[in-house]
């Protein structure tokens, strides 16, 4: 008896999201890893408020991006922005979804979490090989209150291909003119020196193994585990520590009325500028088969810009500021048509 | 092999038997199903190693014959070489191979040799059960424990005793990382080494026993025996073995992304980072887009290991042969 009600209540139970989501519609996307917590979040809480469901895949962005050119799913992710021509050949449209910001993550004897200060310059020389000892006559001058060792440095990247080493090597290039010309941007890129690991936790396990490493992660990674991080100098010439006021300061700052709304936030004006923060993106298309799949992706998010500010701030992601939000609803009714007519209405 | 099954499944459609079991349709279906089925593994193996040279196409035609060669990877200019990945492929594989097999003849003399008949038993089951742990664990498993186990204790006093050997000093110098190269390679060769050992047990008692009889009567010691009279007998058969633990050795992908340190460089220094065809395919999938060169040349990558795999694993079945027949 008791196997079979234990059968009984696993079918059951195997039954009632089917049960639930035929009431409610379903919307599928694909893509990004970099903001899947937050996505994934937002799908449980928006489920129970406007009934569609999310299924969201986070295989990077890469694959993000072919599936919704091949149309197999109803929205595309990247971390990346796609170009203007980019968007046109495929007949996408593309906004802002939520904001993030990466930290570097450093394991030195003796240094406490956000104790060191670092420049930008100074850390893409770190990753070309340039500077080499931690007790470099640079860093000590800029860290008169650390005593630093003489430690080689061991840097640390990404192997994957990933948005957070896209956000990474663009602030790089922003401040370094050398990484700029002889290593360039991309989602992976042929690192000078280091030793690459997989995903943020495998590069969070090479910082802590290695005595001497600095790596980069996203914040919320490295605030879930207590990583030791470092200041940055930003534009402005202040040494600001990772936190949100910092981050949304940055955020504050930038220029959305690019095309595709591909805002660049990396090494942004203002004193209290946090300088690595990139927002991530969404990909719909112009001429969706199905205009009511099309029209839940974009409830969905609209629910997501009114009421899930709270759950992104709670896994250290930043919201959208309102204006933004705004132009991206106008966008939508804009672009997004089935025959001829627009699928979002204000 | 695939005759000797193949044969008594089609006896029943022969003229000898037919006429007796006329009436039972079962018998042509099954066979015809049976072989469809072997047709379809057949069909499988030729159509993936199809399209992916199809896929590799592209990235083949645009770098030449110099793509095996060429040391460069880089995603942004859209430059793309095997060379580094091919020669992390193969020196993690051997040097796995020169770990692995000194242990696994001990753990397969033991086994036939020296062992008592009550712990053979055991001794063997968890040699077999190693094999049975999935690649991930292995990776997991190498990355949190030995590589910080080998950046502070294994590569600081290997650096610090060999790295200034004249002659092969360069092979240990360098920052002890933890991974690298010979962590990849160590943990490889843990991977392999159950494979290896199961079939040397295996190969070492199908010597005759009046064989060791006979030398053990003329007043040799077990080592003798086994040097000059079990060796020679099963050595082609050995060397099977050792090439079926290579074959694995080249393809294991997950495991080896954890440690290997993933870069595309050749270091001259064992604790170097380095790649393998595998682990680059692994990683970098994720982010290639349909039609690009890179995606292409991560195909072709994937067309190399399967030539490489496959003509190892045919030198195993052919060293074998003998084996598998009795």
């Amino acid at each position: 008896m008791n196997r079979r009600s234990f059968l009984l209540a696993s079918s059951a139970m195997a039954l009632a999201p089917q049960l639930a989501s035929a009431q409610g519609a379903q919307i599928t996307g694909a893509g990004a890893s970099f903001p899947n917590p937050v996505y994934q979040k937002w799908g449980e809480a928006g489920k129970a408020a406007t009934g569609i469901s999310l299924n969201y895949q986070s295989v990077g962005s890469g694959a993000g991006i072919n599936q919704i050119k091949n149309r197999t799913v109803d929205f595309g992710a990247t971390d990346a922005p796609l170009t203007q021509a980019q968007l046109d050949e495929a007949n996408l449209m593309q906004f802002p979804s939520v904001m993030g910001s990466l930290v570097p993550i450093v394991n030195i004897p003796g240094v406490e979490n956000e104790a060191m200060k670092l420049t930008g310059e100074l850390i893409a020389e770190i990753y070309m090989g340039k500077v080499t000892k931690w007790n470099d006559p640079r860093i000590v001058e800029m860290n008169p209150g650390l005593t630093l060792p003489n430690l080689a440095i061991a840097p640390a990247y990404r192997a994957d291909g990933s948005g957070t080493t896209f956000v990474w090597v663009s602030y790089l290039a922003a401040v370094s003119p050398e990484w700029k010309e002889k290593v360039g941007v991309g989602t992976s890129v042929r690192f000078p020196t280091g030793t690459g690991a997989r995903g943020n936790e495998g590069v969070a396990g090479t910082v802590k193994n290695i005595r001497g490493a600095i790596g980069y992660v996203e914040n919320a990674y490295a605030i879930t585990n207590k990583l030791v991080t470092t200041q940055l100098r930003n534009k402005a010439g202040h040494f600001v520590k990772p936190t949100q006021e910092s981050f949304i300061a940055a955020a504050s700052n930038a220029d959305w009325t690019a095309p595709g709304m591909a805002a660049s936030l990396i090494d942004q004006h203002g004193a209290t500028s946090w300088p690595i923060v990139s927002p991530t993106f969404i990909l719909l298309p112009k001429n969706p088969t199905d205009g009511t799949r099309s029209l839940n992706v974009m409830k969905f998010f609209d629910w997501a810009f009114k009421n899930g500010a709270a759950l992104a701030q709670e896994l250290e992601y930043i919201p959208l500021p309102g204006a933004v939000q705004n132009a991206i609803r106008a966008a939508w009714a804009k672009d997004v048509k089935v025959n001829g007519q627009s699928v979002w209405t204000n | 092999m695939s005759q000797a099954v193949a044969t008594p499944l089609g006896a029943p459609m022969g003229a000898k038997s037919a006429p007796a079991r006329r009436a039972n349709i079962g018998d042509p279906i099954f066979a015809l199903a049976c072989r469809a089925a072997g047709a379809g593994v057949l069909l499988l193996l030729g159509g993936i190693i199809i399209s992916l040279f199809l896929g590799g196409l592209p990235a083949f035609q645009k770098f030449g014959i110099e793509f095996l060669w060429s040391t460069e990877w880089d995603p942004v200019t859209e430059v793309f070489g095997a060379g580094v990945s091919i020669y992390g492929t193969v020196v993690t594989a051997i040097m796995a191979i020169l770990l692995a097999v000194p242990v696994a003849f001990g753990v397969a003399f033991t086994l036939t040799e020296l062992a008592p008949n009550w712990l053979r038993r055991p001794v063997g089951t968890a040699v077999e059960l190693l094999a049975a742990v999935p690649s991930i664990i292995y990776g997991m498993w190498g990355f949190f424990l030995i590589a910080p186990l080998m950046s502070q204790y294994v590569q600081p006093a290997l650096i610090d005793s060999l790295g200034e050997m004249p002659g092969i000093g360069f092979l240990f110098q360098g920052p002890p990382f933890g991974t690298g190269i010979f962590t990849a390679a160590l943990i490889l060769a843990i991977m392999i080494l159950p494979f290896i050992a199961a079939t040397m047990r295996d190969v070492f008692e199908q010597v005759p026993p009046v064989f060791k009889e006979s030398a053990y009567g003329l007043g040799c010691t077990t080592w003798e025996v086994m040097k000059g009279v079990v060796l020679p007998y099963t050595r082609v058969s050995v060397a099977g073995g050792v090439m079926l633990g290579l074959g694995r050795a080249l393809g294991e992908t997950m495991a080896v992304t954890f440690v290997i340190g993933n870069a595309n460089r050749i270091t001259t220094t064992l604790f170097g980072p380095g790649n393998t065809i595998a682990s680059v395919v692994a990683l970098e999938f994720g982010e290639s887009e349909a039609g690009s060169l890179k995606l292409s040349a991560l195909l072709a990558l994937g067309f190399i290991l399967f030539v490489i795999s496959f003509i190892v694993l045919a030198a195993s079945r052919y060293l074998l042969r003998s084996r598998l027949k009795g």
